[in-house]
């Protein structure tokens, strides 16, 4: 007995030691997420089949074929919406580089808004479209505004930002997955 | 007399005729049947409101919780089953959105963690107990020792 006792000890006496260690690795990853943020389930898939109508012209309907031949980005944006203003200049900045962004908006209070607000801030959009019971971006799993799709030029959906989109968080992340797509598309 | 039979009737005539619409309102939506309300009440409690930090869409007041719940509210409408509108919510909103989360690779901690916990908790107190009531051994030096003491102790 007291021979085994100081080989198997070791270990007893770390245990503890080691589930901390691996606790504290956990919580403080957890610490750092944040718990808002959901993965959409759509990555990877064709974007969902719907049609809506164009902002400014209640004849002009379009359906999922709009989002197709990109890649593209898709603007979740309501006039409601503040971090949507805060955002607004930047999607600006990214037209004017020549990059398609379609519009979705979404829920608004009303369309006058939403025209009277595209008309002076300027709009981004390659395509406005009005979804004011939220029909279409539920198809889409939205859940906030602003969110932002990547969808390739097969019209597949590859990424989800949730929140503003900005200079930095462009630099940092966002534009490498757009260019990525842009040269999945010229292979 | 005749007065009488003629309420009574009317009474019947009223009763039946509300037997018969068997309409039921619950949470400001009609329904036609009892089964309908049942599976929509589920629904509400079961499924969880993605804007929300943990809430379920019955008591979120959420625009998006109202919206999941005029649509589980249409589908049951139109007979669609509780799974069907479980599984059309988790194909927008993806597992967060349901508080039973099936069992998968990636949910599979869920579900065992606390069974294995329990498991190895038991497994540890009995090695523990066995442990402690195993009778104790002397050795000869020690049985010697033990007298040794004893005979001290006599002697105070």
């Amino acid at each position: 007995m007291s021979e085994e006792q100081p080989k198997r000890r070791w270990w007893v006496l770390f245990a503890p030691l080691i589930v901390f260690a691996l606790l504290l690795v956990f919580l403080l990853k957890g610490l750092g997420s944040d718990p808002t943020k959901l993965e959409s389930v759509l990555i990877d898939k064709s974007v969902p089949e719907f049609n809506a109508v164009d902002l400014f012209n209640n004849d002009k309907v379009y359906s999922q074929e709009v989002l197709k031949g990109g890649p593209m980005l898709m603007n979740v944006w309501a006039t409601w919406c503040p971090t949507c203003r805060a955002e607004h200049a930047f999607l600006n900045e990214l037209a004017a580089q020549g990059i398609p962004i379609v519009g979705l908006n979404y829920k608004d209070d009303s369309r006058a808004k939403a025209i009277d607000w595209l008309n002076t801030l300027g709009d981004p959009y390659t395509v406005n479209l009005f979804d004011p019971e939220g029909d279409v971006a539920f198809e889409f799993g939205v859940y906030g505004a602003p969110e932002t799709y990547f969808i390739d030029a097969e019209g597949k959906i590859r990424y989800r930002h949730v929140g503003d989109v900005n200079a930095r968080n462009w630099q940092n992340k966002l534009k490498g997955i757009y260019t990525q797509l842009q040269q999945e598309a010229q292979q | 007399m005749r007065h009488f039979s003629a309420l009574i009737a009317s009474l019947l005539l009223c009763l039946s005729l509300s037997a018969m619409a068997q309409q039921v309102t619950y949470d400001g939506h009609e329904f036609d049947t009892e089964q309908q309300r049942k599976t929509y009440a589920e629904l509400i409690s079961e499924l969880r409101c993605p804007k929300c930090q943990n809430q379920n869409i019955a008591d979120s007041n959420a625009p998006l919780a109202a919206d999941m719940r005029e649509r589980a509210y249409e589908m049951v409408m139109a007979g669609e089953s509780k799974q069907a509108v479980i599984d059309y919510m988790v194909a927008r909103y993806g597992n967060f959105a349901h508080y039973k989360p099936p069992f998968n690779v990636f949910t599979a901690i869920l579900w065992v963690a606390p069974v294995a916990i329990a498991l190895i908790g038991i497994f540890l107190a009995l090695r523990l107990s066995r442990k402690r009531s195993q009778p104790v051994t002397l050795s000869d030096e020690e049985k010697r020792r033990l007298a040794q003491l004893k005979a001290e102790g006599k002697d105070d």
